[in-house]
């Protein structure tokens, strides 16, 4: 063991290698800058270029680039309401505020910090407990899928703070538009209305820059007609100290953060944009002062930058010791590992332990080297919302489409997020929330399978309740999001009880 | 017209640069001076994904045949069907290729109304690989033999659950062909992808499993493979039988080649086969594809061709018969 450790130490501090992981992760930051690039496309593209180095420089370089996409993902959600990648959808909600009050930087420091701790808790995991949490979470099966996408669902009451019933309203839209495409369990073609390029059903991706990017550059063009700059940025001084001594006073938001950001993390399927929406949930539900969320809190920023980061070593969970990867992006790592000939599973903490703890150990430098490029360029980038509209504007419309875009080379992809584009300014308009739509889209097709999946499972037992409601972690999903759903109802009955206690 | 002498001069110029343009381009085309533009290399599939790692795998070996840059982009959607649809509808020139998957290409316009492209429109080039699909069951199941496996589902019909990968998919079929030849029901439970399905069974949470060879090879330690569905034993798994050795007559695979659209010139589509079929020769890449648990091969067009008619033939009456269930 320490002899592997040592070795890892050597390989990580050799000069190659350092420069390596700092390209990999300034590559990523970029690519988590820009939507519609994600980090599995840029891992992949790196790939034929790990074959010409020794494995581990390669996989050095890959962890470098997935973990600097985490922390540049929150630079766009935070300046222009637009998530780099869907991990930086639940950023929005809290950076963009903190933006428009003159607090970029305060934010920006925030994805920082907190990503430096998500990332370093989920290394410390993956180098500790990946055995034993790999096998937990193949404990989940397809009834367990359909209760977390449930609970996931029930984020809309926190989303929809201002109205319940637009709130689900947008939900209900989203779950539907999920069902655009070939449906994943009887194969068969749903809602294409006769144009084959829906088979494919809508990106994620497309759908995100359509709904959050369009209706900000209208709004924006709209606000500027009335003023001439909406935002203002000052440099402040001593802002990373006061930033970092704040967050420091919030050790559980970032320990829990964390931890489901490792548990969605291992989760095959499920991702970074599930658990910084959870994360954020969860976040809202136990903070003494909810209401402050969705207006500009440095805790919101907190919880879904924490959870999104530690997403990345908990993909790594099952992928390296399973086989399984937890993430797309853990896909291409994994592909990256067999074509170096390393076989996933025990073999790669006994024969090719060197390369593996090399790789784990490169995690701990990559988040701290991030950590150091993005709250330095922190003020630099804040500089950014001082550009003037009219050079502002037609750079992010110009993103946008090539984002669209780039996805998957489709024009079409364009013509889809412009329409979205439209509905989703209709939807600020009528003061509907972006949020429950898009986490219907997100949870629609896990809800699907898994409902579809266990009935199939239950036919074949005989008994829907052993299968649906008997099985033990489907009964804490369960619980939980009674909870949930409660939740709001209960701490509102208690504050009109509360009123109405000082009336009398 | 009154235009100044050099404007006309310009005229004329750039008149005799696109004569000549035209012509350069006429001789590179009769020459078959081919490539000499980057080649587009579509894959169906998320990145990461079996079809990708293979396209990854050949990109450097390709360019260096080739002598052109080969840029691999990414359509996924629909089960394939997006990239068919663009490769299908793309200029056939030679310049844009794609990974072409066996059975898929053959089932997607068999069953849907509208799949957006044919069977047809996509015209092969080489096949590469081979993916021998494998039944299993997990190494703590009371299941030792097939034969245990089958008299179990004949007691008790749709009891045993069996995960696979998608619907009107290669386990799908094979699924089909399995009930059909042992005459026994199971039910079977479709999943998106390799990592969930793998994931599901080895959690206990299905009874067997219809997977890929080299997902089988990767959890060979934790799983027992019943059969697996080369027409040999396979290297990787030497143990294992065939399912026409236990007297199942079929040979369930999923295959990886490349396409072109319809129409492209033969001259072309035999360089592209020569670069393809050296890369799928090469000793080196032939030992990591068996170690990774694939089935290397080397198939040409013509073969190519001939296996997709055969297949069809095969699918198209399984289809025909699950319609009338």
């Amino acid at each position: 063991m320490w002899g592997n450790v040592f070795f890892a130490l050597n390989q990580i501090f050799q000069p190659i290698n350092l420069l390596l992981l700092i390209c990999g992760g300034l590559g990523g930051i970029v690519v988590g800058c820009l939507p519609g690039l994600t980090a599995t496309m840029a891992l992949a593209l790196l790939v034929p270029f790990t074959f010409t180095m020794p494995a581990a420089s390669g996989l050095i370089m890959l962890g470098g680039l997935y973990v600097g996409a985490m922390f540049g993902d929150a630079i766009p959600a935070t300046l222009i309401n637009t998530p780099g990648t869907p991990s930086a959808i639940a950023t929005t909600f809290d950076g963009y505020p903190l933006a428009k009050k003159g607090l970029a930087q305060q934010a920006l420091i925030t994805n920082a910090f907190s990503s430096l701790c998500g990332g370093i808790i989920g290394t410390i995991v993956l180098l500790t407990l990946s055995p034993p949490l790999a096998e937990a979470g193949l404990r989940f099966g397809p009834p367990e899928y359909f209760w977390i996408s449930v609970f996931g669902l029930t984020i809309i009451g926190t989303l929809a703070a201002e109205s319940m019933l637009k709130g689900l309203i947008a939900g209900a839209l989203g779950l539907l538009l999920s069902t655009v495409g070939i449906s994943p369990i009887a194969g068969d073609v749903r809602f294409t209305f006769g144009l084959p390029m829906l088979q494919a059903g809508l990106d994620l991706m497309v759908a995100l820059i359509g709904l959050f990017c369009i209706p900000q550059i209208l709004e924006m063009v709209e606000e500027g007609a009335q003023k001439h700059k909406i935002i203002k940025y000052h440099r402040q001084r001593g802002v990373f100290l006061q930033v970092i001594r704040e967050l420091v006073h919030h050790p559980i938001l970032l320990l829990r953060s964390a931890v489901i950001g490792i548990i969605v993390g291992i989760i095959p399927g499920a991702g970074g944009n599930i658990a910084s929406l959870v994360s954020y949930n969860e976040a809202v539900r136990w903070s003494k002062h909810p209401e402050k969320f969705g207006r500009g809190t440095l805790e919101g920023v907190a919880a879904t930058e924490t959870a999104n980061c530690s997403v990345v070593q908990g993909s790594l969970i099952p992928m390296l010791t399973l086989g399984i990867p937890g993430s797309p992006a853990a896909a291409v790592i994994l592909g990256a590992l067999l074509l170096h000939g390393l076989r996933p599973g025990p073999e790669l903490y006994t024969t090719f332990a060197g390369i593996t703890y090399t790789f784990i150990f490169s995690f701990f430098l990559a988040v701290l080297i991030m950590f150091i490029f993005t709250a330095l360029g922190s003020s630099l980038f804040s500089r950014m919302i001082c550009v003037p509209m009219q050079y502002l504007i037609p750079m992010i419309a110009l993103l946008s489409v090539i984002g669209a875009f780039a996805i998957r080379n489709s024009l079409f992809d364009v013509g889809v997020m412009l329409l979205l584009g439209v509905v989703g300014f209709l939807f600020r308009k009528l003061r509907f929330h972006s949020g429950p739509l898009v986490l219907g889209l997100i949870m629609g097709p896990f809800a699907e399978q898994g409902l579809v999946q266990s009935l199939l499972m239950a036919k074949a037992t005989g008994s829907v309740f052993q299968v649906m409601f008997a099985r033990p972690i489907s009964v804490i999903l369960i619980c939980l999001s009674l909870a949930s759903v409660l939740w709001p109802i209960v701490t509102r009955f208690s504050k009109s009880r509360k009123i109405w206690f000082f009336k009398r | 017209m009154n235009m100044h002498p050099w404007r006309r001069g310009l005229k004329i110029k750039s008149g005799i640069a696109i004569l000549l343009c035209v012509f350069v381009g006429i001789t590179v085309f009769a020459a078959g001076d081919y490539p000499t533009q980057p080649i587009t290399y579509i894959i169906s599939f998320d990145p990461g994904g079996q079809s990708d790692l293979e396209a990854r795998r050949q990109q450097p070996l390709l360019e260096k045949k080739l002598g052109v840059p080969v840029v691999i982009t990414y359509k996924p959607g629909g089960g394939g069907a997006v990239g068919w649809i663009e490769l299908a509808n793309s200029k056939p020139d030679g310049y844009t290729i794609a990974g072409n998957n066996i059975p898929h290409i053959i089932l997607q316009p068999l069953q849907r109304k509208n799949a957006g492209y044919t069977t047809s429109a996509l015209e092969p080039v080489a096949l590469f690989q081979t993916t021998p699909i494998g039944l299993a069951v997990l190494k703590t199941s009371p299941f030792q033999t097939m034969a245990d496996f089958i008299t179990y589902a004949k007691e008790h019909p749709n009891v045993i659950t069996l995960a696979g990968s998608g619907t009107y998919s290669g386990h799908h079929l094979a699924y089909l062909q399995w009930e059909k030849l042992t005459g026994t029901k199971v039910t079977y439970i479709p999943f998106t992808g390799a990592a969930p399905q793998v994931a599901a069974f080895l959690g206990g949470h299905t009874t067997a499993i219809l997977a890929n060879s080299n997902d089988l090879a990767q959890h060979k330690d934790r799983i027992r493979i019943l059969a697996i569905g080369s027409e040999k034993r396979f290297t990787a798994l030497p143990d294992v039988p065939t399912f026409t050795e236990l007297g199942l007559a079929m040979t369930p695979s999923i295959d990886r080649g490349v396409c072109v659209p319809k129409g492209t010139p033969v001259a072309r589509i035999k360089v592209l086969e020569k670069a393809f079929l050296s890369i799928a020769e090469d000793p080196n890449i032939q030992q990591s594809m068996i170690e990774q648990g694939f089935v290397p091969v080397a198939m040409g067009a013509e073969e190519f061709k001939t296996y997709i008619k055969e297949k069809t033939v095969e699918y198209r009456e399984l289809l025909k018969e699950l319609e009338e269930n």
